[in-house]
């Protein structure tokens, strides 16, 4: 079996964030390579290593894998987080594509022009508080249990406190009407991978500063 | 077991689509509950207790689970019909390749909502991307094994979702798999799996593509106020 899987992306959270996480979370060691130019992901895509010419790759077990949710499965199948069958694995599908779509919308947001920024961050806090934080409360609420899907820890449990993380980031009180979820994210923090994860000093990545966020934009060529 | 799967959508392609391909190949037989106005939406939102987020507009009724999201779905009958491979490797292969699949569809799928002054733009953009970032992939993968089926030698979601894609790109622009001989020779095998042979028969489920009339329905139904347009990373972006 290869080395230690290595992940390709710059050095910010975009779309490795949620890899960075579940890979940790499972107690995996990996390595990073940044792409700090335009001509970095030149050179990986003429050297043939990016199927569909995007990143993030992870290169793991022989693979060089691309698409965020192909590679977040095959972690997940990998390290048993997925649930025991196909229902309890459609069950955490069904959470965590919700959980991508508001993860998405605070992704982008660091692209939104400045003038329509606060708009947009009061719609989010709206679907934050009621779409999707009461769908997971009541989830945890139905089954008195410590994880969201089968009584045992899973990837939903993982993407959702990383979510509420960036939550709390934009806004502490958006989780005060919520107390399971605070449970459920103090609970999994404590988790000793998870733990190790969240000190200063790991491979979790900041928010993006206005310096990085123009590098990136140079990188990936956006306007 | 419980009766058959029942689908809840607009009655026309969208993100059903896919999943109508994927029970069809698999021979399954399944019912659907279609709306066309924007009450008969508002009321499959408001049944709660039936859908898991607030807001959702598609729904699958099926082993005593109403399943929303639809990679969910599409995961869930993957698994459940043997369409996603026999191992690890092999699924991982699969995800990949329908991922991109889907970045290509989806922005197909939204090309009639074009703001009319940007849909020459939008239209030679999908068309570049298809011919020059996705089918070589899936052109190359077919070389290199030399096998009738894109992972494992045998019938998997990548190849009938391969299959959906390329006829919505072909009605784009019939010619676009000129250059690309063995996508060509993979369509015509797949279209005569008795099954999909069947499914691409008029008078089956599948659905046409979007036409002027129901173009105006689509918008109403969910509520799109402004055009779709493609960002230069292949986005949509969707103001609704």
């Amino acid at each position: 079996m290869a080395g230690k899987p290595k992940l390709h992306y710059f050095n910010g959270r975009g779309r490795m964030e949620s890899i960075r996480w579940l890979l940790a979370s499972a107690g995996v060691e990996f390595e990073e390579k940044f792409i700090e130019t335009p001509e970095d992901l030149d050179k990986l895509k003429n050297d043939g290593n990016l199927m569909f010419q995007q990143v993030p790759m992870v290169e793991i077990d022989g693979m060089k894998m691309v698409q965020t949710r192909a590679i977040l499965n095959y972690i997940a199948t990998k390290y048993n987080l997925y649930g025991k069958d196909i229902k309890e694995r459609a069950l955490i599908d069904m959470y965590i594509e919700g959980m991508a779509d508001l993860n998405e919308m605070i992704l982008v947001l660091s692209l939104c022009p400045p003038d329509q920024k606060e708009a947009k961050i009061a719609q989010i806090k709206e679907k934050v508080t009621d779409r999707y934080l009461p769908v997971f409360e009541k989830v945890l609420k139905s089954h008195g249990q410590d994880y969201l899907v089968g009584n045992r820890l899973s990837r939903a449990d993982i993407h959702l406190v990383e979510l509420l993380y960036y939550v709390e980031e934009l806004d502490p009180s958006l989780m005060a009407n919520f107390p399971l979820l605070k449970a459920l994210k103090t609970r999994i923090s404590n988790l000793p991978p998870v733990k190790k994860f969240l000190q200063p000093g790991s491979q979790r990545k900041p928010p993006i500063s206005e310096e990085d966020l123009e590098k990136a934009r140079k990188i990936f060529r956006i306007k | 077991m419980a009766g058959k799967p029942k689908l809840h959508y607009f009655n026309g392609r969208g993100r059903m689509e896919s999943i109508r391909w994927l029970l069809a190949a698999a021979g399954v037989e399944f019912e659907e509950e279609l709306f066309e106005t924007r009450e008969e939406f508002e009321k499959l939102i408001q049944g709660e207790k039936k859908s898991l987020f607030p807001g959702q507009n598609s729904m699958v009724e099926i082993d005593g689970m109403n399943l929303v999201e639809t990679r969910a779905i599409l995961r869930y009958l993957a698994a459940k019909y043997d369409l996603y491979g026999r191992n690890i490797q092999e699924q991982a292969w699969i995800d990949m390749y329908v991922e991109a699949l889907k970045d290509l569809s989806d922005m197909i799928m939204f090309f009639p909502l074009s703001l009319p002054g940007e849909k020459a733009m939008n239209l030679e953009y999908i068309l570049q991307r298809a011919t020059t970032r996705f089918f070589p992939v899936y052109e190359k993968a077919l070389r290199d094994h030399g096998q009738d089926f894109l992972v494992g030698n045998r019938l998997s979601w990548a190849d009938i979702q391969l299959l959906e894609v390329i006829l919505m790109a072909e009605e784009c622009k019939p010619s676009v798999l000129t250059g690309f001989p063995l996508l060509q020779e993979f369509k015509a095998r797949i279209s005569c799996i008795p099954t999909i042979h069947k499914f691409l028969q008029p008078g089956s489920q599948r659905k046409p593509p979007l036409d002027e009339g129901s173009i105006e329905t689509v918008k109403n139904i969910f509520r799109f106020e402004r055009g779709m347009f493609l960002k230069n990373m292949g986005t949509i972006v969707a103001e609704y």
